[in-house]
């Protein structure tokens, strides 16, 4: 079990099986983290909007810190307009944060190594943000493949390039997210397994390193949902604010 | 040759595509660094910035993390 790397991103059923016109919709441990993390951030949340008091306590300072934290990186990457997508980028960043710190703990299983879960998000944005351009601008939406001060010789060619680049966003996206995660992970496992088979003997070096690389990880866990919650608000950017 | 050796070939060439994710993200934190050192006033401000580009580069190298991983693993 120990021996290969790539074993903790196995998905098994957990419980019976659960079949609705032969889509599979069984309880699986991804399922189960999944929800650990949902009843993680709804504790936390809850937690520190209890008692709200004016020196808050731990938890408080921590909502809040993350509620500025935000709103702060909303309005300065998407301006005003975005205000109203506050709800859903906070909730998109603070689960894929949860899904990556949860992650982290040993025997524990990471949800967004599974490229269908990013890819779920990532088209879900890229969907939503295109709808969203097409219903404010109308047709003028298109004009974001047009950027503006090119030569007309070199605008087919252009347009051609910006509109494989804005059709590659939802790739990008969900790859970036998981690849992290999942190259993370295995250089863990394949790290702690140099520490049992050197032994005794050399097996501390590598255990040092890997105590290391747990910190990188840790880093790299809340860079990744910030990047992955800055680009929706890039993204979003564009389909609010059309200046080109 | 044999298909399991060109695999692991093919592997290892893919692999190659984090040396370029390397070098991204050496100029991205030496040029803040420099540009943080002539005007640490303004290295605050461009902090998002900084993880924004060394995520955007590490992301590229690991595509070819993610191509190697595929050969091994899904073929």
């Amino acid at each position: 079990m120990a021996t290969n790397p790539m074993h903790q991103f196995n998905v098994y059923k957990i419980g019976p099986e659960i079949k609705i016109n032969g889509i599979d919709l069984s309880f699986t441990n991804a399922s189960l983290f999944m929800l650990i993390s949902g009843i993680f951030i709804s504790l936390f949340l809850l937690l520190g909007t209890k008692d709200r008091k004016i020196v808050p306590g731990k938890f408080q300072l921590i909502s809040e810190m993350l509620y500025n934290f935000i709103s702060k990186m909303i309005s300065d990457t998407a301006g005003k307009k975005a205000k109203p997508y506050f709800s859903f980028i906070f909730s998109l960043f603070i689960f894929v944060l949860f899904c990556n710190m949860v992650g982290m703990l040993p025997y524990s299983f990471t949800v967004t190594s599974h490229i269908i879960v990013t890819l779920a998000f990532a088209m879900f944005i890229f969907i939503g943000v295109t709808i969203l351009g097409f219903v404010i601008h109308g047709f003028k939406y298109l004009k974001i493949f047009v950027p503006s001060g090119v030569p007309m010789v070199l605008l087919p060619i252009i347009m051609i390039i910006e509109i494989i680049s804005y059709l590659s966003r939802p790739v990008s996206l969900s790859v970036r997210l998981f690849a992290n995660m999942m190259a993370g992970h295995t250089m863990l496992k394949v790290f702690g397994g140099f520490v049992i088979s050197l032994g005794l003997v050399a097996g501390w070096l590598p255990l040092t390193f890997s105590v290391a690389l747990t910190g990188l990880e840790i880093l790299v866990a809340f860079l990744q949902a910030y990047v992955f919650a800055i680009l929706t608000c890039i993204y979003l950017n564009d389909a609010l604010n059309l200046h080109h | 040759m044999e298909l399991e050796a060109a695999k692991m070939i093919g592997a290892g060439l893919a692999a190659i595509a984090l040396a370029g994710a390397g070098v991204g993200i050496g100029l991205i934190f030496g040029n803040y660094l420099s540009g943080a050192m002539r005007n640490p006033s303004a290295a605050q401000k461009q902090f998002p910035n900084l993880l924004l580009g060394f995520a955007l580069a590490e992301a590229t190298g690991l595509f070819g993390l993610v191509v190697a991983l595929i050969i091994l693993f899904a073929f």
